[in-house]
């Protein structure tokens, strides 16, 4: 459960990420695929060396989802039901790899907040990424 | 056995030598208490938790903060011998204190972020893969001897 107060930092923490997506959601991919080689298998078909255009690329779409699922978090489901259905019947993702971005995710947002990611931020950010990793993993059952 | 390359032991070294115990450990297991509000069972006997403040002005949590990392300096100068190193440890908290090691990775991941926010850009993603490798080694140590 968010409370109000955490649902606008969370807002708040994207909107100021939106202007950097590319930076911010490629670092954490790179993260990913760094401290976690399994994910790499589910990216073969791209070039996600460091700074690569489909790293970049997809980097920015994911910034941008979590910044508009945060701008809609009280109809999380509906409004990332495309994002959903996508990663359950196209891409077939095992669910557990969304919590490994998602802790690349908090630690490339500690590494560019600093001290702003405070352990409320950090609290309100881990809560909202699992919501939105259990929409995505939803229509697998 | 762990395989260990020296670059990433260099690595390791160069991390924890600029990790001030005494502000890293107490943050890290703070973040744990608010992030993770279960992993309070465990603390009964430290007064007040009720709230963010509350938990990072406890000077209960501050001490037991930096018992534990301190304890992460046996695996640091023992990266080879990680398992036997900390079977008492694991022994404690299976039968003493009764921890679900599953909160152990959650403690390693918030010593990470907390990590990550004090290193900032220096904490590279080859750095984060490193000491990742690191905690999961202790964290496997200390579930090791639970039966």
């Amino acid at each position: 459960m968010l409370s109000n107060t955490e649902k606008e930092l969370i807002v708040q923490i994207w909107d100021t990420m939106i202007p950097v997506a590319e930076d911010i959601g490629s670092e954490a991919l790179l993260r990913m695929f760094t401290t976690f080689p399994k994910t790499k298998t589910y990216f073969s078909h791209l070039d996600i060396s460091p700074n690569s255009d489909h790293l970049r690329c997809h980097g920015k779409k994911i910034v941008q989802a979590l910044a508009e699922g945060a701008r809609n978090i009280s109809t999380l489901a509906t409004t990332l039901a495309p994002l959903s259905r996508f990663h359950a019947y196209l891409l077939r993702i095992h669910p557990t790899n969304f919590k490994l971005l998602n802790h690349c995710i908090l630690v490339t947002l500690a590494c560019h907040m600093g001290d702003n990611f405070t352990p409320v931020a950090h609290a309100a950010i881990d809560k909202f990424l699992s919501a939105f990793s259990a929409v995505l993993a939803e229509k697998f059952r | 056995m762990v395989e260990w390359s020296d670059s990433e032991r260099k690595t390791i070294a160069s991390v924890w030598g600029k990790i001030n115990v005494g502000e890293i450990g107490p943050q890290s297991l703070a973040r744990l208490l608010i992030v993770y509000p279960w992993t309070q069972r465990y603390f009964g006997t430290f007064g007040d938790l009720s709230n963010a403040a509350a938990i990072q002005g406890n000077p209960k949590v501050a001490a037991h903060g930096k018992t534990v990392l301190n304890a992460l300096d046996k695996a640091v100068k023992n990266l080879d011998n990680i398992k036997a190193t900390y079977a008492q440890l694991s022994l404690l908290h299976f039968e003493k204190l009764n921890v679900d090691p599953g909160n152990f990775k959650l403690l390693a991941n918030c010593l990470t972020i907390v990590a990550a926010t004090a290193f900032g850009p220096a904490f590279t993603p080859a750095v984060q893969a490193t000491w990742q490798k690191l905690l999961s080694v202790v964290v496997s140590a200390l579930s090791s001897r639970y039966y």
